[in-house]
C-alpha cells in the first residue's frame, strides 16, 4: 500500500512530510472488512505510511499504531465483532494496547464492536433502536481532545462525518456509564440527533490510558475535499473533519519517543 | 450422537429491539394474547461419543467466552440432549 493517493496532496512542508511518512499505521483486514482501503488511504492522506495487516497474522510487525476498520467481519455472525476478536492478530493487538508501550488503536464501526468484544473498551453494541440500517452525515462533539486519536481537535469542537450501521446502539450499565463520564472517557457524543438509541448519546469512548479509542461513525470517509459530508447536503463540517484522527496519531508518534 | 444445548438470552434490563418488533407483528396476525417477546439464541454442540463432565465444563466455558457476551447476554441453560 505504498501507491500515492489518486486525489489529494501530500503535506506541503517537505521535511515534515518525511517525518510523518516514517510513522507506520497498520490497518487490519478480516474476512468481511469493507473499509480497510479507505482507512489506509486516510493514513496516507494524513501523511503517514499505511501497513496492511491480515487477521491471521501471528505477529504485529513494526507498526506504531493500528486501525481496525469497519465492515462486517465474519458476516456479523454470532454477534458483531465476536469472532474477529479471537483472530490470531487480535491477541497481539490486545497485548500491545495493554502493554507499557500503549500502542494506539482506533476501532471504527465494526472495529469498535471488535474492541468491546475484546474487552479493550467497556460496554457493547446492540441493534439500532429503530431496527434499520442507517447511513447519514452525523454531527459529533469531541468531548475529549487528549486521546491519541483526538489531539488535533479542540474539546467541544463539532465535526461532521458519515455514519453507517445496523448494530450501533451503545449500551453499558449505569455504573460503567457514570465511570466513563467521570473519567472523561466519553470521547464523542452525537449532536442534534441520536441515530441509534445509544446511551447518553455516546458515539465513541476510550480506555483509561487514552490510547484505545472506538467510535461508530467513520472518520476515514471524511478526509478529502469534494468527497466528504459537506458536498452531499451541506449540514456542516469541512469535508475533511475526519482527517484529524489520523494527523493526531501521526503527530503523537513522530513527536513522541519514536 | 449426543448434543449439548446452550441457550442464550438478552439480559432482562437490555432492551431487545428484535423482540419488540416481533411483539408488534403478532397482533397483526390475530395473536393477541402476548404482551412481550424476547428473542434469544440456541446453540447445539454435537459431541462424538459420551458427554463427560469435562466436556460439559468445556461447553459451559465456551458458552461464557464465545457464545455469549456477558455485557448484554445471559447463558440461561446448558444441557445434554441425547439424539
Amino acid at each position: 500500500m505504498t501507491e500515492l493517493p489518486l486525489i489529494g496532496e501530500a503535506p506541503a512542508d517537505a521535511s515534515g512530510a518525511r517525518r510523518l511518512a516514517g510513522a507506520r499505521i497498520g490497518v487490519v483486514t478480516f474476512p468481511g472488512t469493507l473499509d480497510d482501503r479507505d482507512a489506509a488511504r486516510a493514513v496516507r492522506l494524513a501523511g503517514g505510511t499505511a501497513v496492511e495487516l491480515w487477521h491471521a497474522d501471528t505477529e504485529l510487525g513494526d507498526v506504531d499504531a493500528v486501525v481496525i476498520p469497519g465492515g462486517f467481519s465474519y458476516g456479523d455472525y454470532l454477534r458483531a465483532g465476536a469472532i474477529a476478536r479471537f483472530a490470531p492478530l487480535m491477541t497481539k493487538i490486545i497485548d500491545a494496547a495493554n502493554s507499557d508501550a500503549k500502542l494506539p488503536v482506533l476501532g471504527i464501526c465494526n472495529g469498535f464492536q471488535i474492541l468491546t468484544e475484546s474487552h479493550l473498551l467497556p460496554g457493547s453494541m446492540i441493534k439500532n433502536d429503530h431496527l434499520k440500517f442507517m447511513c447519514r452525515d452525523q454531527v459529533l462533539r469531541v468531548e475529549n481532545s487528549n486521546t491519541a486519536w483526538t489531539l488535533d481537535y479542540e474539546a467541544g469542537q463539532e465535526i461532521t462525518i458519515p455514519l453507517k450501521n445496523q448494530d450501533g446502539q451503545y449500551i453499558a450499565d449505569d455504573k460503567t456509564l457514570d465511570a466513563l463520564e467521570a473519567e472523561g472517557r466519553v470521547v464523542f457524543r452525537y449532536v442534534g440527533f441520536n441515530p441509534n438509541g445509544s446511551r447518553r448519546d455516546i458515539a465513541g469512548i476510550s480506555n483509561a490510558a487514552g490510547n484505545v479509542v472506538g467510535l461508530m461513525p467513520h472518520p476515514e470517509h471524511a478526509v478529502e475535499v469534494g468527497f466528504g459530508p459537506e458536498s452531499l447536503d451541506g449540514i456542516g463540517g469541512s469535508d475533511t473533519d475526519g482527517l484529524g484522527f489520523f494527523t493526531s496519531v501521526l503527530n503523537k508518534i513522530v513527536g513522541g519517543a519514536k | 450422537m449426543p448434543r449439548i444445548v446452550v441457550d442464550v438470552m438478552p439480559k432482562p434490563e437490555i432492551l431487545d429491539p428484535q423482540g419488540k418488533a416481533i411483539v408488534g407483528a403478532l397482533p397483526r396476525l390475530g395473536f393477541t394474547s402476548f404482551s412481550s417477546v424476547r428473542q434469544g439464541k440456541r446453540f447445539e454442540l454435537t459431541v462424538d461419543g459420551e458427554v463427560t463432565e469435562e466436556i460439559l465444563a468445556q461447553a459451559r466455558d465456551a458458552a461464557e467466552t464465545l457464545l455469549s457476551n456477558p455485557v448484554i447476554e445471559d447463558v440461561v441453560n446448558v444441557e445434554v440432549v441425547e439424539a
